[in-house]
């Protein structure tokens, strides 16, 4: 099983090499050692969300509000930056987290309470962030000049030679590591989507487990909500739309399998970096914009079909003497 | 069944009033009611400041600013039913439907009421002109325009728009690209599209800087896309050398003036349309022929085309001198 695991993520990384490869074929300095941390920088929001993803699809279910959920927790942090823009920044962070929070956990409740099928509930939820963003502003929008200096600064400060955003991607990793492999929650994630019915035997509380999924899904959702604002310095309405879907492919390209109860946070980083890299290098390699959509596409179907290659287990003979029989 | 009762009461009622209001108006101001999509919009406050303007100038002219609470037509209908039965003088509206308050501004037509329509136009029966803010070569030009201006030595130019299949856009980018050979010198030299989403016009924008080091301006014909080619400057530190212009509002874009990384953009001046759908509202009422020049005071004339439809000017341009006039008012 690890060497299956190690051998797929093996693959994708030798995938990120030859994609790389082309690109520095069009555009050398695109594999540049500081334009590759531009694209990490870059990717570092995708690759929080794919974490909190993939530890959702652990479980079998899909979270499809984590770019709603971004874009109102970045709202409401905006909104208090302006009301308040003497709040330190320390603050707006724990708020944002919260917040995320609690919309998680919302979705973690109707999952497990009132077990409504996830892609439903979070279709809905999907839905009711976005409204209610709409509601706190009447569709206007928070501007740069609205943001108080410091509240836009923290994803851009560099310590170490890395933008604190970068670190806290590379943090995010370390962390989810160690708990999906480390803790009894993390490997009650693996369970109740690997096997539910083993994983209730053996006491692990299926429904609870996949709320707490959600909840640690809403929570990096929301972190990376106030990042996302502050990077780009603008929030309004459909910021992030359609960024589920990405998040969702970046799982699935990592090779966390939809099923549930298969994935790394290594796969989930390496699916989310192989998208960044597309998304970061289209634009330099002089492509039409109009072929753009169909090579994304086509690289995500390509990887999933490697993929699918590397997680298929040849079943196993169990009668020697009966396999020419039938 | 009620409905209809109440319908034709309401006309009965609203003819009556009209009629006494044509008797005891004339000795009375002309009044002339700038209808709009919905109260409390900056960028409508700003057009009735306009069209006071262009009252004070014209003399024994009265605004009657009004529209719905919310930015829908039935609103619209009711404020319009409202207006004929007070018997104003014309009807200059903003419409939140094109064909919905078709028959409510025909009934007006009828009672003697000069109809036009400005900014969101009405259906060609339902108004005598529309003024649009702009048109699409005007729009065209200043763009390409407002990059020229800072680029004396002419220069790389780089286009990122919305979707690649926005109407609008596509057409303003046609029309720049049609009169590219009047700026000598500047060469235009991709047109990238960022979906109107920050992330990806962030991201278009930094291809951008990385692929044509020289660049020196990237015109963004949209509001999303012309503050993420902003925020994308300013983190690669290229303030001064590359200038982000094109459409945009000033209350999003004053950050970017600010910040020096725009130097100047432009977008439609709500006062100058206020003022001028007033004065065409007034030359109208006063027997103008609509088939001749329209004058509109010191925004010049229009004529009308085939359509019933005319274009008041060039955007309106801001800069670091006039952008804090503006950042609060839309």
């Amino acid at each position: 099983m690890t060497k299956l695991l190690a051998s797929r993520e093996a693959l994708l990384m030798l995938a990120i090499a030859i994609l790389l490869g082309i690109i520095a074929w069009r555009f050398p300095a695109f594999v540049a050692p500081s334009n590759l941390l531009n694209v990490f920088n870059d990717t570092s929001p995708l690759i929080l969300l794919a974490i909190g993803q993939m530890i959702v699809i652990l479980t079998k279910c899909i979270d499809l509000s984590v770019a709603a959920n971004l874009a109102l927790t970045g709202m409401v942090v905006s909104l208090i930056n302006i009301a308040a823009p003497g709040l330190p920044v320390i603050f707006i962070v724990l708020i944002a987290i919260g917040f995320g929070t609690l919309l998680g956990m919302f979705n973690g409740i109707l999952v497990w309470k009132l077990a409504i099928p996830p892609i439903v509930v979070t279709l809905g939820t999907m839905t009711i962030f976005r409204g209610i963003i709409f509601l706190l502003t009447e569709g206007k929008w928070v501007n740069s000049h609205e943001m108080s200096d410091s509240f836009k600064s923290v994803p851009r400060t560099d310590v170490l030679g890395l933008p604190i955003l970068s670190w806290i991607a590379i943090a995010a990793v370390i962390l989810f590591s160690i708990v999906m492999t480390r803790t009894s929650l993390g490997r009650a994630f693996y369970a109740a989507g690997g096997n539910p019915h083993a994983a209730t035997y053996a006491g692990i509380n299926v429904g609870k487990t996949q709320f707490w999924a959600f909840t640690i899904s809403g929570a990096i959702a929301g972190l990376t909500g106030y990042l996302w604002v502050s990077r780009f310095a603008v929030a309004y309405v459909d910021v992030a739309g359609g960024f589920e879907l990405t998040v969702v492919a970046a799982c699935v390209i990592g090779g966390v399998s939809i099923m549930g109860g298969i994935g790394t946070v290594f796969g989930a980083l390496l699916g989310a970096l192989f998208l960044g890299i597309i998304a970061n290098a289209l634009p330099v390699v002089n492509i039409s914009p109009f072929s753009q959509m169909a090579i994304s596409g086509g690289a995500i179907i390509i990887a999933v079909i490697v993929n699918a290659q590397a997680n298929r287990t040849p079943g196993r003979i169990i009668l020697k003497k009966a396999e020419h029989a039938t | 069944m009620k409905r209809r009762t109440f319908t034709s009461l309401v006309a009965g009622l609203s003819m009556a009033a009209g009629m006494m209001g044509t008797t005891a108006m004339a000795q009375d101001d002309m009044r002339i009611a700038l209808v709009v999509k919905a109260l409390g919009i900056g960028f409508f406050e700003a057009a009735a400041e306009g069209a006071e303007e262009a009252a004070a100038e014209l003399g024994g002219v009265e605004i009657i600013y009004t529209g719905p609470t919310d930015t829908t037509a039935e609103g619209q209908i009711e404020v319009i039913n409202s207006l004929i039965a007070q018997g104003v003088d014309a009807i200059a509206i903003s419409a939140n439907d094109p064909d919905a308050v078709v028959p409510a501004l025909k009934r007006a037509m009828d009672r003697g009421i000069t109809v036009i329509s400005w900014d969101s136009g009405v259906a060609e029966e339902g108004r005598m002109m529309h003024l649009n803010p702009s048109s699409t070569p005007l729009i065209g030009n200043t763009i390409l325009k407002l990059a020229a201006d800072h680029m004396p030595d002419g220069g790389e130019v780089a286009i990122l728009s919305a979707t690649t299949t926005s109407t609008n856009q596509n057409a303003w980018i046609a029309a720049a690209e049609e009169v590219l050979p009047n700026y000598p010198g500047i060469d235009l030299v991709a047109t990238v599209y960022g979906d109107d989403l920050s992330d990806k016009s962030y991201r278009e924008a930094q291809g951008l800087m990385q692929t044509y080091p020289d660049l020196q301006a990237i015109i963004a014909p949209t509001t999303v896309g012309i503050l993420a080619a902003c925020q994308a400057v300013s983190d690669a530190g290229k303030i001064g050398e590359i200038n982000v212009t094109g459409l945009g509002l000033p209350s999003e874009m004053a950050g970017c003036v600010e910040s020096g990384a725009t130097k100047s953009f432009a977008i439609w001046n709500p006062i100058d349309l206020g003022y001028s759908a007033t004065m065409i509202a007034h030359s109208l009422a006063t027997g103008t022929d609509p088939s001749g020049e329209i004058p509109m005071g010191r925004m010049g004339s229009v004529t009308l085309d085939e359509t019933g439809s005319a274009a008041m000017a060039d955007p309106f341009t801001y800069d670091s001198s006039n952008i804090d006039d503006f950042k609060d008012i839309f």
